[in-house]
This record gives C-alpha cells, sequence and structure tokens, in this order.
C-alpha cells in the first residue's frame, strides 16, 4: 500500500506547498525580478525595433504570471492539481473572450462608423 | 467510512504535520482553498472587463494628456518593488504559519505589511498629483478607465491590508489553530493574485502608455 503514491488520491488547495518552500519562494522572487527589470528596461530602449516592443512587453508579463502562478500560488501539473488548473483554465478562457472580444467589436465599431465632423453636421 | 480508501490519506508524505492533522480538516482545507480559488478567478475576470475597459479608451484622450504625459516611471517601479518583496514575505509568513513559528509569522507579515502600506502610499500621491495638474478621473473617457482600473487595484491591496492586520491579531490572540491557518491560506492565495494583477496593470497600462 505504501509503495503506490498516496498522493494521486487527494488533492492539494492552491497555495499549498509539498516541498522545500524558502527555496520555491526565492527562486520565484528572482524569476519575477529578472522578468520586471527586463520589463522595464525593454519599454524604454531604442536598441530593438520599436513596434516589437509591446509584444516583448506581453510576452514578459505573461511569462511573469506564469512565475507567480508557479512560485508563488503552488499551481503545479502534478495529479493533485488538476482541479486548481482546471479551473485556472476556465478563468483565463473568460479572460481572453472578454478582453479580446471587447477588442474585436469596438475595433470594428470604430472602423464602421462616420467620422464624428460628418456626424455632428448630419445631426444640425 | 472505513471501508474502501482506509489510509489514502492518513498516508500523504511530504506536508508538515500542521497542514493534515486529520482526513476531516484535510478535505475542509482544500474545499477552502479551492472555492477562495475560484472566487480569485472571479476577481481576475472582474479586472478584464476594466482591462478591456481601459483598452478601448486608452486613445480618448479628449485633448486632454495622455499616459505619455502622466506616468512616472521611477515611481512605478519603486511600487512594482514594494508589491513583489511584499509577496515574497507573505511567503515566508505562510512558511512561518505552516512550521508553527510565531516570530516568523508575525516578522513577515509586520514586513508585508509595511511594503503595501508603501505601495498605497506612492499609488495614493500618483493620483494626488495627478489631479492636482486637471488630469482627475472626470478630465477624459481614458482618465476614467484608467482610475477605475488602478483605483480597483488600490482599493483591493487596501482591504488586503486590514486583512493582514486582522490575522496577526487572530493569530496573537488565538494560535495557529486550524481554521486560522485556512484563514492565512486564503490570505496568502489573494495576496499574491493581487501581485498578478499588478503584473498585467504595470505592464498594459503603464509601460505600454508611457512608450507610446
Amino acid at each position: 500500500m505504501s509503495e503506490t503514491d498516496p498522493r494521486a488520491n487527494t488533492d492539494t488547495a492552491p497555495g499549498d506547498e509539498q516541498h522545500d518552500s524558502l527555496t520555491t519562494y526565492l527562486v520565484g522572487l528572482g524569476l519575477a525580478a529578472l522578468l520586471t527589470v527586463v520589463s522595464f528596461f525593454i519599454s524604454g530602449t531604442t536598441l530593438v525595433w520599436g513596434p516589437s516592443i509591446p509584444v516583448a512587453l506581453a510576452v514578459l508579463a505573461i511569462a511573469q504570471m506564469g512565475v507567480h502562478l508557479v512560485f508563488f500560488l503552488h499551481i503545479t501539473t502534478g495529479p493533485d492539481n488538476v482541479n486548481n488548473v482546471l479551473a485556472l483554465a476556465f478563468g483565463v478562457l473568460i479572460v481572453v473572450l472578454l478582453i479580446g472580444g471587447s477588442l474585436w467589436i469596438m475595433a470594428h465599431l470604430n472602423h464602421n462608423m462616420m467620422p464624428m465632423d460628418q456626424l455632428t453636421r448630419m445631426q444640425r | 467510512m472505513s471501508g474502501m480508501r482506509p489510509a489514502a490519506v492518513a498516508g500523504h508524505i511530504g506536508g508538515p504535520a500542521e497542514h493534515r492533522p486529520a482526513a476531516g480538516s484535510l478535505s475542509k482545507r482544500i474545499v477552502v482553498g479551492y472555492g477562495f480559488w475560484i472566487f480569485l478567478l472571479s476577481d481576475i475576470v472582474m479586472f478584464s472587463a476594466f482591462f478591456a475597459t481601459y483598452a478601448v479608451l486608452v486613445d480618448e484622450t479628449a485633448g486632454g494628456p495622455s499616459g505619455k504625459d502622466l506616468f512616472n516611471l521611477t515611481n512605478v517601479a519603486i511600487e512594482t518593488a514594494c508589491l513583489l518583496a511584499s509577496s515574497f514575505t507573505c511567503g515566508l509568513a505562510s512558511i512561518g504559519a505552516s512550521r508553527g513559528n510565531p516570530l516568523l509569522f508575525h516578522a513577515a507579515m509586520a514586513v508585508t505589511f509595511v511594503l503595501g502600506a508603501a505601495f498605497v502610499g506612492l499609488e495614493a500621491r500618483e493620483f494626488a498629483g495627478m489631479v492636482a495638474r486637471g488630469a482627475g478621473p472626470t478630465r477624459s473617457a481614458f482618465l476614467s478607465a484608467f482610475f477605475t482600473l488602478v483605483g480597483c487595484h488600490g482599493l483591493h491591496v487596501s482591504a488586503g491590508l486590514l486583512w493582514l492586520l486582522t490575522m496577526m491579531a487572530q493569530v496573537f490572540a488565538k494560535g495557529f489553530r486550524a481554521d486560522i491557518l485556512r484563514r492565512i491560506l486564503c490570505f496568502s492565495l489573494f495576496w499574491h493574485a493581487l501581485d498578478i494583477i499588478w503584473v498585467a496593470l504595470f505592464t498594459v497600462v503603464y509601460l505600454m502608455g508611457a512608450g507610446q
């Protein structure tokens, strides 16, 4: 009985860690600080092609959110974390739909709407 | 109860004993943590609505100042450092709680409070400065969205500071009881989630706004 992994049958609360947790927090702090410093450096630099900067910033931010999830909130890919990851995946889906959908619809509305000066001239 | 899965829970390895004193409180801790995780995700969905509003309205400055004119990245860098460091010390506090070490817990929570209060203070000073320059939330749709989004995060941090003091008082008065430990778990989840939202916030609002 003790040979099989008992953890496979149980869940873990989000935020509960299994291993030496101080190391986890230190690694997380180091990685997050590194990504933050790179973000702030990239935002003001002229070393790279200008339009690529927002893309780089978005990638760095998503990477840092991943670092926070893994090292601070202890969301892992282990079998005890399936429920937490599924809830997270659903949350991310809603966030993507909400932000992406809003931007998409509003950009089209802007594009299809008559320019404001013409609209006000018609109303006179 | 004793029929099908006798030792699956009792044989759990690795975790500190304070976390898992018995089967009943193990499942309760998991249920509470999971429920709070669902709440945090719904909170993040609410923030995503504010982010969408901000992204739609970011160019509607109505002839007023844009982010490029207003944002002070040095201030934002200090705020970011405060919040990231406070996330780390909050982690130290939960280590202190799980090891039953009140000194580590109280010291780490006190440092977390100071860093969080410094963050709120810097943000309040930034807001006051913007309002004094005539760039308050009524100036343009961009500024309305900005104050709503950033202010909502600031309110969350302020509420978190109150919760932090409550947790210190509860541990001081009642010690590391199982129910107190569950509340500490929820508090640390809340605090770390606020830092995640701040990562999105300083990237989308400040860095992208100042670099336009």
